[in-house]
């Protein structure tokens, strides 16, 4: 039964990859990209990896076609130039594709089984971080290095987008909000956000022992923000407003101020002393959400479109 | 008590499912984009609703039977508030496909 079901999955999964690929109308492409990411999701589920698969759906499924809705809305009515690609050309982006996806499928299947796993040494060294998921662990202590880095990146493709405001707009507020606000979004406005607060708090404190963490919560309050921007209820920042700069860069700054102390109280870069392991790594989670959640909230509220308040 | 649990959720389950099959048939048949979003609000609405509660008598416990019901609360107010704006949208513009 749950093969059958594993099997329906892995059909959507190409069918709507393939949609994806040859539809002609963006908007479309991009509807469907959602929906394949909320199945790619499920499929992590299947394979038991509950923080991938909250991952996946917030950043994989909602963020990037958010993003990419937007993007598409402001290219739409547009006089776009485009040049028909050369066959060539075409040919050259299907060779590198398909190079891609042989390579992937020769990899995957030439793996020796059983697998090569660190599983048993991320979960014997697990009572040594005071955590009870292992994936934390893996996240913070053990590969902190590539989060760190991670969030750093988030923090980049925020200064591209930013970076196409005009001169005069510079450090002004971007334009979320609709000319007129319709009723049942101010409601939904209203409403919803106590709950996503709730939720994306809950989501970042349970990620310490069970599925959850910093992206998935920082997705939620982003999108519990941008929501009260789109209603009007509270107004889009300035993006030189001080505090935005700070919430956006705490996280990482924290995180690299404890890396560097690591080197006086724990013999190294990026180790926690004794017995602090999991405070540490609290408040760098904590700093790291609140970080995130402005990053993709500013990321999709785009760059500046109002000249800045002076 | 479990027995009477199982067909409570077998019955209630199905008749989910079912709902959830005639709203995606009527995504797929009804000509118009309003009778499309009168066809998945039913399902969504009362089909989540149905499956639910026919997932109650499964629970472990009262915080694991509130949790679902939180879900299909919040996903009864963002799936109103979506069919509105969609609605809103088409209503005055009844150009847009």
């Amino acid at each position: 039964m749950t093969l059958l079901l594993d099997i329906a999955l892995v059909a959507w999964l190409l069918a709507l990859a393939v949609h994806v690929a040859v539809q002609q109308e963006e908007r479309s492409a991009i509807i469907a990209l959602l929906a394949f990411g909320l199945l790619l999701g499920l499929a992590w589920v299947r394979l038991a990896a509950p923080d991938v698969a909250l991952t996946e759906i917030a950043i994989g499924g909602g963020g990037t076609a958010v993003l990419l809705l937007r993007a598409e809305a402001a290219l739409r009515g547009r006089d776009r130039q485009e040049e028909e690609m050369t066959r060539a050309g075409k040919l050259a982006v299907a060779a590198a594709c398909a190079a891609i996806s042989a390579g992937l499928g020769f990899a995957v299947l030439t793996l020796s089984a059983p697998a090569p796993t660190l599983a048993p040494a991320a979960s014997e060294a697990l009572a040594q971080t005071g955590l009870g998921n292992p994936v934390t662990a893996v996240l913070l202590a053990y590969r902190a290095l590539d989060t760190l880095l991670e969030k750093v990146v988030v923090l980049l493709a925020l200064v591209g987008v930013w970076s196409l405001a005009p001169d005069g707009l510079w450090g002004g507020a971007p334009d979320v909000k609709p000319s007129a606000v319709p009723a049942p979004l101010s409601y939904l406005a209203r409403v919803l956000p106590p709950f996503g607060v709730v939720i994306g708090i809950y989501m970042f404190w349970v990620g310490a022992d069970a599925p959850g963490g910093t992206f998935q919560a920082g997705t939620v309050l982003a999108a519990m923000w941008l929501l009260m921007m789109m209603a009007g209820l509270t107004p889009a920042p300035d993006t030189a407003r001080p505090l935005l700069r700070i919430a956006l860069m705490g996280g990482p700054a924290l995180f690299l101020v404890i890396a560097f102390l690591g080197f006086v109280f724990a013999g190294g870069f990026l180790a926690y002393p004794e017995g602090f392991a999991k405070p540490l790594i609290v408040a760098i989670e904590a700093a790291l959400t609140i970080s995130v959640a402005a990053a993709l909230a500013m990321l999709v509220a785009g760059p500046a479109r109002k000249a800045p308040a002076r | 008590m479990s027995g009477l649990g199982d067909i409570v959720t077998v019955v209630l389950v199905t008749a989910g499912a079912l709902l959830f099959l005639a709203g995606t048939l009527g995504l797929l048949r009804f000509p118009d984009t309003l009778s499309r979003l009168h066809a998945i609000s039913k399902a969504d609405n009362l089909g989540l609703g149905l499956i639910v509660i026919g997932l109650l008598p499964q629970a472990a416990s009262l915080t694991g039977g509130l949790k679902p019901i939180c879900v299909w609360l919040l996903a009864q107010l963002s799936a109103a508030t979506a069919s509105q704006l969609l609605a809103r949208t088409i209503y005055r513009d009844p150009a847009e496909p």
